[in-house]
């Protein structure tokens, strides 16, 4: 079972990621799902009935504003890396944060890597799905990378010239 | 010259503290060569053709004496006894072992000095005019913004991981010395009708494969929306920029696509999202930062003048020098002299450990322990007294850096090149010497007067050959170096793109290519043009005909 950083500790997995080839017929009832951005266009209704958890997640081109206003229907908002180094989700994290004030998990999944952890925690991921080929517990070390930052951002508010 | 307080200290610390383990990892096997290549450029670490090349960042070019003895240091004790100034007013290394570089970052951290996104496709050093705070013709200190960007763009959360490196360049003055048009953003403090400060905001300006002239998207930003307007700017880029090919990743392909009305709509629809924000500007936060760039102590003096105009007469040399080394300063009795980097017979920005050393003496000796880097690569000591220029010419005539060549044909611009980097296609500093060899007669070169020759090894552009008004750059054809001209560019106010002679040429025939170049320019001027004048005059062909005419 795949582990998670989730509030700078480490947990077990318990959501499914569901792919985009998904097919609608094969969800359970009460199993917790994170499903792709067009299931959830196609079945809102439909997935929001269902007793187990519902998530969406979003890939790298797709858009926080085709969430926008229903991102809190979702207790998990996962958004993919395909590569560490494509960083649109970092802005598309902040605007599902700061301008659609999503309360619950959101998680980086894909390519996540140590190194980019502190970033990420920053624009308001609070949950990381390591790479399965990397270590979550040396992970953990990088939320610390840093002990002073400069803007604001989605872990604080203010930026440093308004608290220096 | 910004001076750390606690804060910026500790995040400089903890960045050493990050890359020394980054490289423990990276060299015991944990991070992979793909994973630690964007974090080592992000602190400007390049693998090069023989070594690593580790560029510090200079911020907006502004170096004390103390720092640049420790460039003095790094030099004699992690490379080769050398130094090199980039053409975006950085310091390169080109030996340093990377190992070592951990340690490196540690002693430069010592003097407030660190490596931070000076390369990656993340937010790089903001840069501006070598004579900004001194210029006669400036309207606002450029500084105090460059700082207060630098410190917005440091880290970064949300804009580490850019379509392509994103470059700030920030002018104050009349003259635009900064080549802001050709920057991914330009920034230009101006004031309104009310006598209010404000931005005019360019994008999309650049060099590299796709040279572009940036458009204005802004004539008046309100200075408390400066760093929204750029979050903004950079959001619309984050998201929109294109990433499926690095040579359409600029966001100067972004702002064309969409044309710079559309990008500029978008970038107002962020704007009032983040308008009246947190990041919004306070005076105090100006004020904290602006009181780092005050005058130093001048004195009250009078012009030298008619004491200058006699040690012109006694020493023809000096008289040189000061046409072209020595500018006008705002405070009367006080001068801004570059120190050229552009000798014949030495790679154009290179100084060595012991020339830095020598620099931060003069510099303490001569102008309040401060110097400027600039993007032409030469050294600027900007507040000397008019009295202590003959003096300070005769030192500097020992260290090397008298050439009166400033501005000239011969104080070319030009990239590291073949000879040391990677990328390039071609050498370009044996271009370099041999066009500074054929142009050796300092009366001829006075008479040819301004020209601006850039050389670039690549298309990568790092030696502006877009922007000279001779452009040179080399081409790879079937594994061998050639190179092609363009005439016309200019990086000043109402920048423009250089044009292509024609077929490229040898490296042999280079100095008499660029001779037939002057010679038409010398034969058709009209007083008082200079070589961009005439060309705009008369255009490409007369140029055109005399280089590939048949038998000459």
């Amino acid at each position: 079972m795949q582990r998670i950083i989730k509030n700078n500790e480490i947990v077990d997995e318990t959501w499914h990621l569901l792919p985009k080839d998904f097919n609608i017929d094969e969800l359970t009832n009460c199993d917790d799902y994170i499903v792709p951005l067009q299931l959830w266009r196609d079945h809102s209704r439909m997935l929001k009935a269902r007793d187990g958890g519902l998530g969406v997640w979003l890939d790298a081109d797709e858009e926080a504003e085709e969430i926008g206003e229903d991102a809190n229907e979702f207790q998990v908002i996962a958004l993919n890396f395909p590569a560490f180094t494509d960083g649109r989700n970092y802005s598309n994290a902040r605007l599902l944060r700061d301008r659609y004030g999503f309360k619950g998990e959101l998680r980086a999944i894909g390519d996540v890597l140590r190194d980019q952890l502190f970033y990420l925690h920053r624009c308001g991921f609070d949950a990381f799905a390591i790479r399965p080929d990397k270590d979550p517990y040396e992970a953990l070390e990088s939320l610390k990378d840093f002990s002073v930052t400069y803007q604001a951002a989605t872990d604080e508010p203010l930026p440093l010239f308004r608290r220096r | 010259m910004y001076v750390y307080d606690e804060y910026d200290q500790r995040i400089i610390e903890d960045r050493v503290k990050q890359f020394r383990d980054q490289t423990r990892r990276y060299l015991a096997g944990e991070l992979s060569e793909e994973e630690f290549r964007p974090l080592r450029l992000q602190n400007g670490l390049y693998i090069q053709r023989f070594a690593p090349m580790l560029r510090v960042a200079v911020p907006y070019g502004q170096l004390t004496s103390r720092q640049t003895r420790m460039m003095a240091k790094i030099a004699r004790d992690y490379d080769k006894g050398y130094a090199h100034i980039s053409t975006r007013q950085n310091v390169q290394f080109n030996w340093p072992a990377l190992e070592d570089i951990p340690d490196i970052l540690a002693e430069l951290a010592t003097v407030q000095m660190h490596a931070i996104q000076t390369s990656g496709n993340c937010l790089r050093n903001v840069t501006t005019d070598q004579f900004a705070g001194v210029a006669a013709d400036e309207l606002v200190d450029p500084r105090p913004w460059c700082e207060i960007v630098r410190q917005w763009t440091t880290f970064h959360p949300e804009f580490a991981y850019l379509p392509r490196k994103f470059k700030i360049a920030i002018n104050g003055s009349v003259s635009d010395r900064a080549a802001i048009e050709v920057h991914d953003i330009g920034l230009e403090p101006v004031r309104n009708e009310a006598g209010e400060l404000g931005f005019r905001v360019l994008v999309g300006g650049g060099l590299g494969r796709t040279p572009v002239v940036g458009a204005f998207i802004n004539e008046f930003l309100p200075w408390q929306d400066l760093l929204s307007y750029l979050d903004a700017i950079l959001r619309v880029y984050n998201r929109y920029g294109r990433r499926d090919n690095k040579y359409k990743a600029r966001i100067k392909i972004l702002v064309k696509a969409l044309t710079p009305e559309v990008f500029a709509e978008k970038v107002e629809a962020e704007m009032a999202h983040l308008r009246g924000g947190a990041t919004t500007l306070t005076e105090a936060e100006l004020h904290r930062v602006a009181k780092h760039f005050v005058d130093p102590q001048y004195k009250a003096l009078n012009d030298f003048d008619k004491e200058l105009a006699e040690l012109d007469q006694a020493h023809p040399g000096f008289a040189r020098w000061r046409t072209r080394n020595v500018r006008a300063h705002k405070k009367p009795g006080y001068a801004a002299v570059t120190l050229s980097l552009k000798p014949t017979g030495v790679a154009p920005g290179d100084v060595t450990d012991k020339q830095l050393d020598a620099i931060a003496d003069l510099a303490d000796r001569y102008s309040f322990g401060q110097l400027r880097t600039s993007h032409e690569q030469n050294v600027i000591l900007a507040d000397v007294e008019q009295s202590q220029l003959h003096a300070l010419w005769l030192e500097l005539r020992e260290n090397g850096f008298a050439t009166p060549n400033i501005g000239l044909l011969t104080d070319i611009i030009c990239c590291p090149g073949g000879d040391f980097c990677s990328l390039a296609n071609a050498k370009s500093i044996p271009i370099a010497e041999s066009i500074q060899r054929r142009f050796d007669d300092l009366d001829y070169l006075f008479d040819i007067g301004e020209l601006d020759l850039n050389i670039s090894g690549c298309m990568n552009a790092c030696g502006h050959h877009h922007v000279g008004h001779i452009g040179i750059l080399g081409v790879d054809k079937k594994g061998e170096e050639f190179y092609q001209v363009s005439l016309g560019g200019s990086a000043s106010r109402d920048a423009s793109l250089g044009k292509i002679l024609g077929p490229s040429f040898a490296q042999d025939a280079m100095p008499d290519v660029i001779e037939k170049l002057i010679d038409v320019y010398v034969e058709q001027r009209t007083e008082d043009e200079r070589f961009i004048d005439t060309y705009q005059r008369i255009g490409i062909d007369p140029f055109k005909e005399r280089v590939y005419a048949a038998n000459n």
